[in-house]
């Protein structure tokens, strides 16, 4: 048995306590937009926030969310559903390719924006390097958390003068 | 979870297909249509429509474009999205020819039905040359290939030609034809002649009588007009949506968590059961003993299976399925491969090389007189590179769901060829095709690895065995250890240089060829006398095409020896290889923009150095510089620059980035891609041992096109890639005089 608060709304799961967040929100709450890439936190693509923190879901048991709050990749836009910066930025930056792993990207930026609303390239690679992107979208998604902090202009004004 | 509606929205932008598609709904009216239409001889697209049509009011206009009552218009796209962007440029190239207004376009994954085998892409590898003639939308050869790929299951996405042959031989013409037929109808209906008839935005519009409508009002009539089968295309003049960056519509569902891929599959109205599975660690080996004792009593334990080429424990969650699967010991039959190290391998490799010797083996292309200049010439080199065994590692490890019931089968999964799916299934469980129903959502990642099936029937044994709808998901180390790879081998090389350093003899030797067949052949350049042979080895491991395929390999070998020719004559390498290529004006283009945006040649700060490479492969050139800085002793990539040709680009911002992606894997594989071979089995596990390349490494990346145009279109998947590696070595060269002759880079550095 597991009681926490998911993205806001209290649950309780049977559940054994040592299986880990990643399984019991994926499978026993229906919320697939975290995903399962490697199962040994070397990877990000499971990434949810604990209390605010980023953590990888594939190898924290649920017994560490014990009444306290998690955040999946479902629960980061507004209560209309509107899209936060960040998110915005991965649409205006075009980031995603096959996008498997941007839900763990997008937690783990923005908990790096919620911690420093101006981040250096070293902040940047600090906070996103334990994220892998087979695609190798690295380029993007640095480029769409300096357009979320405000430092660059997104590519839409940026591609205004192609053809 | 209160905000399904706008995560609806975004969902909806990639239309779904299911199986109720069959259920009550009937043959359109006016099916009679499409027959004989260049797009699909003999469309069946009163067939089709209950397949793919079945909203309200949604009416087929031809296999690939559908249009509702609101105007909303949907390409239908053969291929599938692995990350390549391949769905929106197809709608995208559809809807310019249609003159569709591009925000109320949709795109769908066709289903995997014979109907939408892609045509183009069989015939790109039984007979390149009927792709480029003029009259490749004769009937004859269409309905030909039709056949071809049909018997072949040839619904295929890969070898980075969704664009150039699905896009510009079906959806254009599709789209062309669309709007003909639309034209036509209006026509009739206003009694002017369809002449006068001019369309925009997914409107009709005859100026004389201000008359205007919708596509969708005519889209039923549409239907009665006779299908152009060789429609006019725009000229690139006219293009309105292609050459432009449209955002991609499969886009904002991956920023908000709500995209599909297989491994998220729930299939309406079933409680899933999982599968954790456990494959031989020698290829081709079977289970010969198993003791399943402790996992037996592990809670959710459903049922343990041994399946005979691998054992499979079905429990109520996937982690009980893992922890149980661990637990249980496994007795394997052993190989009659005699390669049991990553030294026996090369060992392998070095005595088919050593019995060919100087001039035997099969000759793969062959120019002048190799043994005579190399005799002559008064400057001779040699060198021997040697590549490793890599995986593919797609972010979405290997998963497949099944259902089996009533002698039917559906299955869920992400694949690039969802036809040999399902031809794979009928084999393994004895089913006809039409039994099969192959639900193919996005997928995670795939880089060829998702062309083998081997996991979509072991899926659909254990459905079949157990009852259980089941979602079987490979760990990480399965895929990593137990899968199929792209190949390690030996190259070698003999070349000599003229007085004037020029390269005049050219000789290459190694044991991997297997596609494109051109790519170990460095047609581009000017070297009188060239031979390049192949020597047979055997391989421990399954072969796999790995993104770019031989070029993966064979890009580093060329342009590395290539590189080493340069510094042996003393020549600048970005002004050698211009001096080669007098035959070749795209390839000495992207070379000179390149020179450019790179500053190349200019004065390089204290321990940065850069190196340059140049492939073409499928159909696109691609040149790569690449600025390293070895000062702390260890190769750090500080820029990356891109030029690259490839005809004309549909998208030009969607062709970046699978051009960034193309360089980020080819790096990753250059630094640190390496399986070893330890008793047979591959040794490296997991992302800590067979490492990736992330974020704090990777170089800016800037990429440049150049649309010469008036040449076929070429790929954007895979043409990045093998430039990477040798740019990098020959940069790490130019840097520290350390000559890498051996991938990965780090096996030196690390």
């Amino acid at each position: 048995m597991a009681s926490f608060n998911l993205n806001g709304q209290p649950v309780t799961v049977e559940v054994d306590p040592a299986m880990p967040i990643l399984w019991v929100v994926r499978e026993k709450l229906g919320m697939n937009g975290t995903k399962f890439g490697c199962g040994i936190a070397q990877c990000g693509a499971c990434t949810v926030h604990l209390d605010g923190q980023p953590i990888r879901s594939c190898s924290t048991p649920v017994a560490q969310a014990e009444g306290r709050d998690v955040t999946t990749i479902e629960g980061i836009a507004g209560p209309d559903g509107e899209l936060t910066r960040i998110q915005q930025a991965w649409i205006s930056e075009q980031v995603p390719q096959c996008g498997y792993c941007q839900s763990g990207q997008i937690m783990a930026a923005t908990a790096l924006l919620r911690e420093n609303s101006n981040p250096t390239d070293q902040d940047i690679d600090a906070a996103m390097s334990g994220n892998i992107c087979r695609c190798g979208t690295y380029t993007r998604i640095r480029r769409a958390i300096k357009v979320a902090a405000g430092q660059e202009r997104p590519l839409d004004e940026r591609l205004a003068g192609e053809a | 979870m209160n905000k399904m509606s706008s995560e609806k929205n975004e969902r909806s932008k990639l239309v779904k297909w299911s199986r109720r598609g069959f259920i009550g709904a009937g043959v359109l009216a006016g099916g009679g249509l499409l027959i004989g239409i260049g797009v699909r001889p003999g469309n069946p697209v009163g067939a089709l429509a209950p397949k793919v049509a079945t909203g309200a009011g949604e009416q087929l206009v031809n296999s690939w474009v559908k249009i509702d009552a609101n105007n909303i218009i949907t390409a239908i796209v053969p291929h599938c999205e692995m990350g390549q962007g391949a769905h929106s440029v197809l709608g995208q190239m559809l809807a310019d020819e249609l003159d569709a207004k591009w925000d109320d376009v949709r795109v769908m994954q066709a289903p995997a039905d014979g109907s939408y085998v892609v045509t183009d892409t069989a015939r790109m590898f039984a007979a390149p040359f009927t792709l480029n003639a003029a009259d490749w939308i004769e009937p004859t050869w269409n309905g030909l290939f039709t056949q071809v790929a049909r018997f072949a299951d040839a619904m295929i996405t890969g070898g980075s030609s969704s664009i150039r042959t699905t896009g510009q031989h079906q959806m254009r013409i599709a789209g062309a034809a669309a709007r003909k037929m639309l034209k036509g109808a209006a026509a009739d209906a206003w009694n002017v002649s369809p002449n006068e008839i001019t369309t925009k935005d997914s409107t009709l519009f005859h100026e004389a009588s201000g008359r205007s409508a919708s596509y969708a009002e005519f889209a039923s009539a549409a239907a009665e007009q006779p299908m152009d089968q060789t429609p006019a295309l725009k000229s690139p003049a006219e293009y309105r949506l292609m050459g432009k960056s449209k955002r991609r519509t499969d886009i904002p569902a991956k920023a908000n968590g709500t995209a599909e891929f297989g491994i998220d599959a729930v299939p309406e109205g079933l409680s899933l059961s999982y599968a954790a599975v456990v494959r031989p660690p020698l290829p081709g080996t079977k289970v010969t003993g198993m003791d399943a004792a402790r996992a037996k009593d592990m809670a959710g334990v459903l049922q343990i299976l041994n399946m005979g080429n691998f054992v499979a424990v079905v429990a109520e969650s996937y982690w009980e399925a893992q922890q149980a699967v661990g637990t249980i010991g496994i007795e394997w039959s052993d190989t009659e491969s005699a390669i049991r190290t990553t030294n026996d391998q090369f060992a392998a490799f070095a005595k088919a090389l050593d019995e060919v010797g100087e001039s035997g083996g099969e000759q793969a292309a062959a120019k002048g007189d190799f043994a005579a200049a190399f005799a002559e010439a008064p400057t001779k080199i040699e060198a021997e590179y040697k590549v490793p065994y890599l995986a593919h590692a797609p972010m979405e490890p290997i998963n497949c769901t099944a259902h089996f019931k009533d002698g039917a089968i559906d299955i869920w999964t992400s694949t690039q060829v969802p036809l040999m799916a399902r031809s794979a299934v009928a084999d393994a469980i004895g089913l006809s095709d039409d039994a099969i129903t192959i639900h193919h959502p996005y997928l995670g990642g795939a880089f060829g690895r998702r062309l083998e099936s081997e996991y979509v029937t072991m899926a659909a044994r254990v459905a079949k065995a157990t009852g259980y709808p089941v979602k079987m998901i490979w760990s990480r180390e399965e895929d990593t250890q137990k899968s199929i790879y792209r190949p390690a081998d030996i190259s070698r090389f003999r070349g000599a240089l003229d007085t004037e350093g020029r390269l005049v003899a050219y000789d290459n030797v190694f044991t991997q060829r297997h596609d494109p067949a051109e790519a170990s052949v460095p047609a581009m350049y000017d070297i009188a006398n060239t031979s390049v042979r192949v020597a047979e080895a055997a391989l421990h491991l399954p072969f796999a095409a790995w993104r770019s395929v031989d070029h993966s390999q064979h890009g580093w070998f060329i342009e590395s020896f290539i590189d080493e020719a340069a510094h042996e004559a003393g020549t600048d390498p970005l002004e050698y290889r211009l001096s080669m290529l007098s035959n070749a004006p795209r390839h000495r283009a992207v070379l000179t923009k390149l020179g450019e945006i790179s500053n190349w040649g200019s004065a390089a700060e204290e321990g940065k150095a850069k190196g340059i490479a140049i492939v073409e492969s499928f159909g696109s050139i691609v040149a790569e510089v690449i600025e390293v800085d070895m000062s702390s002793g260890k190769p750090r990539m500080t820029n990356c620059w891109a030029v690259c040709d490839a005809g004309f680009v549909m998208n030009p911002d969607g062709f970046r980035n699978q051009i960034e992606g193309g360089i980020v894997y080819g790096l990753t594989a250059a630094l640190y891609g390496e399986l070893d071979l330890v008793d047979g089995a591959v040794k490296q596990s997991n992302f800590h041992d067979y490492k990736m390349l992330r974020m704090d490494e990777t170089p800016n990346i800037e990429v440049a096109i150049i649309n010469s145009g008036d040449v076929p279109v070429g790929g954007a998947g895979e043409p990045g890639l093998p430039p990477a590696a040798p740019a990098l070595t020959n940069a790490i060269f130019a840097a520290s005089g350390e000559r890498i002759r051996e991938l990965p880079i780090m096996k030196r550095f690390g």
